[in-house]
């Protein structure tokens, strides 16, 4: 065989490995990416209905509630601003607790109820899964700003 | 006292490790024997040093001095000895003296067992891991200084992470360390060769050792971990896709395409400037995944800008590393050459195309880690990358490369024409296809991934079997075991691993075909069934632990009406932190396990009243872990080979073919 057929037999076929990947990456991206969002925004209707994202937050205080001779409970997640009612069959990891941080993988339904497939709590006691510390910020956040905003406009 | 001992140490050896990090390279340079001479005591002097701040560090830990921030957020006073010990490296500053140390031991055995090396290429070596060292000794003592002190002192330790109060936890990061840090050692040779233009097979004999050494390590550690949290975190799996899991697996898959690179560069003089860019390679994202694990940022990207200190010395260190190294490899490149052609079918080929495989996936694993920390840090949203994207791409990436395992050890260098090729693999390719096809409906159901997973287990045994068979048809030598003998250790030890690698498929084939998964709800006395077993729920009952309050549940398995055994899962409550962990309770069988662990109560009454329980069946499971072990065990099967120990008398002989078959000689 000539080595320019030998080269060009190489870059065809690396080019062939390079082509499948990418297109396994992107088909792969396209269907199992999971988005995370706020109770803020689920309330403003942003998150879709019938796909499955993520939502996180704070197991709202006195809100767990178990079903009697099953696995299934029931809880409300909260930014502080916003709740979500939440059901979930299953065990729950060890660290999920009343007034601690929780993301949960699920899909919402028309009732407005988060059915999650996925109950996560992460590593340690002080730890807040990120995605719960970001929505409790932002929720923070958005309301600092509000009030801003109101007091700017009554001084005005 | 003893804490400012530790830091004076550290200070030290920063110093020691600059000199390390220049003499030596001046004296390359400029050929000057005496400024190279400095290379060797000085890296062994650094090592000292910084072993005598590890043990200071150690001796905080083990004597509960709890006026050291270190000791006071990572131990308390209940903490059993071993923990006390193993938290020594639990912490962000304990994990990177313990990084340093093994660098340090690293270059010290670079300098005992390198005596035939040329002086310049010695001194190059050791001072590049002597600016590696530098680095992160830098990184220690501005930013992360594991000696600081707490006024006033703590009365008590706030507790190591439960997690680590582990056995398997205290030997996991130590070997894991010594794979990452072992791939400095290639990583130094390569950039040794970029200066000094000189890379051939002997270069290669001489890197080749090393790597392979660092990547049985690596698999040991990687193993070490799966395990772990297979048994402690309760919940049966025993890999994630998470981002500290990949951290560790990409240097791995380089690591694995770059041991295969170095051995055609050592055979054939091939693949030259490839194998120094998967060394370059291989080494960057050790440092990557260092950092990721450590720096915090997988926890919030923005942990980057609350301790900028720290993010803009990585990112800074980082970027010399890779970009150096690069920038070096792109100028000096052409100086190493590309080494001798082949043919599009021959062994090396099949090497090549498995190793862009491995890149490639290795690739995508990169992507899926860090897409969703750049999306983060740029705001543009919060994403997970989960398990199904990692399985939709990695598992067709690696199939074929499997599959050409089994091709390469038996294809001639150089040129092996395809129709000799089917023939020496027709009866391997039948029989494994054959029994892939039924072996399943034995196993109870057919699907068609347990068959294609099963199918890649088979072809590497029976391509194994097949190109031992013709090693032993080929030689001359008379008798069997003097046929056996007459293969090189390094021979038996490619075998070994790659039987590794099919246990391991059978492994991870089985269980995710045939896993039985049962969270359910027990009352005392309760049963429920599950793969023809019986489990029988007996309740719990409360006791004390050395550091925590325990909660032992008994849980009867019975089969066909007799009972085989009772299983013990445990939750504990630990006192320090108030944290709670699992315990699975797992009963092991060479076909698999029965996994028990409770979950939560779910009445008021945790003694009386009803539990979560998950009740598992994981055939095969242990495969997993025993294949991996047989990986690393061919590894340094392979190191053990003469050729390396006696390559003085050997540096002139051409290149011996010790792991081609007979019939390509």
């Amino acid at each position: 065989m000539k080595p320019r057929y030998r080269r060009l037999g190489w870059i065809i076929g690396g080019l062939a490995v390079l082509g499948v990947a990418a297109a396994l990456v992107l088909n792969a991206f396209r269907s199992n990416l999971v988005f995370f969002y706020t109770p803020t925004q689920i309330a403003s209707k942003e998150a879709p209905q019938g796909r499955p994202f993520r939502v996180g937050g704070l197991v709202e205080t006195g809100s767990l509630v178990r079903e009697p001779n099953s696995l299934t409970v029931r809880f409300r997640v909260t930014d502080t601003a916003q709740t979500i009612p939440v059901t979930y069959t299953g065990l729950l990891p060890d660290l999920f607790k009343e007034g601690k941080g929780v993301v949960a993988q699920g899909t919402l339904g028309s009732d407005g109820v988060f059915r999650a497939s996925e109950v996560l709590a992460k590593h340690d006691e002080n730890y807040m899964p990120p995605a719960a510390a970001d929505a409790v910020k932002k929720a923070h956040e958005a309301m600092s700003t509000k009030t801003l905003v109101t007091t700017g406009g009554g001084g005005r | 006292m003893i804490p400012e001992f530790g830091h004076f140490a550290l200070i030290l050896a920063l110093l020691v490790a600059l000199a390390q990090g220049t003499l030596p390279l001046i004296g390359a340079a400029f050929d000057e024997p005496r400024f190279m001479a400095v290379a060797r005591p000085a890296a062994r002097a650094q090592f000292l040093l910084v072993a005598l701040a590890f043990g200071c560090l150690a001796a905080s830990f083990v004597g509960n001095d709890f006026s050291v921030v270190n000791v006071a957020t990572n131990s308390n006073s209940e903490l059993p000895l071993r923990y006390r010990v193993a938290a020594t490296w639990g912490s962000h500053e304990g994990s990177l003296l313990l990084w340093t140390l093994m660098l340090g031991g690293w270059t010290t055995a670079v300098t005992v067992f390198s005596r035939n090396l040329p002086q310049a290429l010695l001194a190059r070596v050791i001072a590049v891991m002597g600016w590696v060292s530098v680095g992160f000794l830098l990184f220690l003592l501005f930013t992360s200084n594991p000696f600081e002190r707490l006024l006033p002192p703590a009365p008590e330790g706030r507790d190591l992470n439960p997690l680590l109060q582990d056995p398997g936890m205290v030997v996991h990061p130590p070997l894991l360390y010594m794979g990452y840090v072992g791939f400095s050692v290639a990583f130094s040779f390569s950039v040794a060769a970029l200066m000094g233009g000189r890379l051939d097979a002997t270069w290669a004999r001489w890197s080749r050792p090393w790597t392979t050494v660092a990547w049985a390590f690596l698999t040991i550690g990687i193993a070490l971990g799966s395990g772990w949290a297979y048994y402690t975190l309760g919940w049966g799996g025993w890999w994630f896709w998470d981002p500290v899991e990949n951290a560790s697996f990409m240097p791995w898959l380089t690591g694995t395409a770059l041991i295969h690179s170095l051995a055609v560069t050592e055979k054939r003089g091939a693949f030259r400037s490839w194998t120094v860019l998967l060394a370059i390679l291989a080494f960057s994202l050790s440092l990557l995944g260092t950092f990721l694990v450590r720096s915090g940022v997988l926890t919030s990207v923005h942990a980057f800008a609350t301790d900028p200190a720290r993010g803009v010395f990585i990112l800074a260190f980082l970027a010399v590393v890779i970009g150096g190294s690069l920038a070096l490899f792109a100028w000096r490149a052409g100086t190493v050459g590309l080494g001798g052609g082949f043919d599009l079918v021959s062994r090396e080929s099949a090497l090549l195309a498995n190793n862009v495989l491995l890149v490639v996936a290795m690739a995508s694993v990169l992507l899926g880690t860090l897409y969703p920390l750049f999306l983060d840090a740029l705001d543009l949203g919060k994403i997970s990358v989960g398990p199904p994207y990692f399985d939709a791409v990695f598992y067709p990436l690696l199939a074929p490369a499997i599959f050409l395992m089994g091709v390469g050890p038996v294809a001639r260098w150089s040129r092996a024409p395809l129709p000799e090729l089917a023939a020496r693999l027709k009866w391997a390719l039948g029989v494994a296809v054959v029994t892939a096809l039924l072996l399943p409906f034995v196993l109870g159901r057919w699907t068609p991934l347990v068959s294609v997973g099963l199918f890649l287990a088979l072809w590497i045994v029976t391509t194994t079997i097949e190109n031992l068979r013709q090693r032993i048809a080929g030689s001359h030598r008379r008798g069997f075991l003097a046929k056996l003998a007459a293969n090189s250790m390094s021979y038996y030890g490619m075998l070994l691993a790659h039987l590794g690698v099919a246990v391991f498929i059978v492994g991870v084939t089985l269980v995710k075909g045939y896993e039985i998964e049962q969270d359910v709800r027990l009352d005392v006395g309760q049963s429920v069934s599950a793969g023809g077993y019986e489990f029988k729920f007996l309740g719990v009952t409360p006791g004390p632990g050395p550091n925590y309050r325990a909660l032992t549940g008994s849980v009867e398995v019975s089969k066909d009406g007799k009972l085989l055994e009772t299983l013990h899962p445990e939750k504990r409550i630990y006192n320090a932190s108030g944290q709670t962990m699992t315990i699975a309770a797992i009963s092991t069988q060479v076909h698999g396990d029965r996994y028990v662990s409770l979950g939560e109560p779910l009445a008021n009454d945790d003694v009386t009243g009803a539990w979560g329980v998950r009740i598992y069946l994981k055939p095969f499971v242990d495969w997993i872990w025993v294949g991996a072990f047989l990986m690393a065990l061919g590894g340094f099967l392979a190191v053990s080979d003469r050729r390396y120990r006696f390559a003085v008398r050997r540096r002139e002989e051409p290149a011996g073919d010790a792991t081609a078959p007979a019939a390509a000689d």
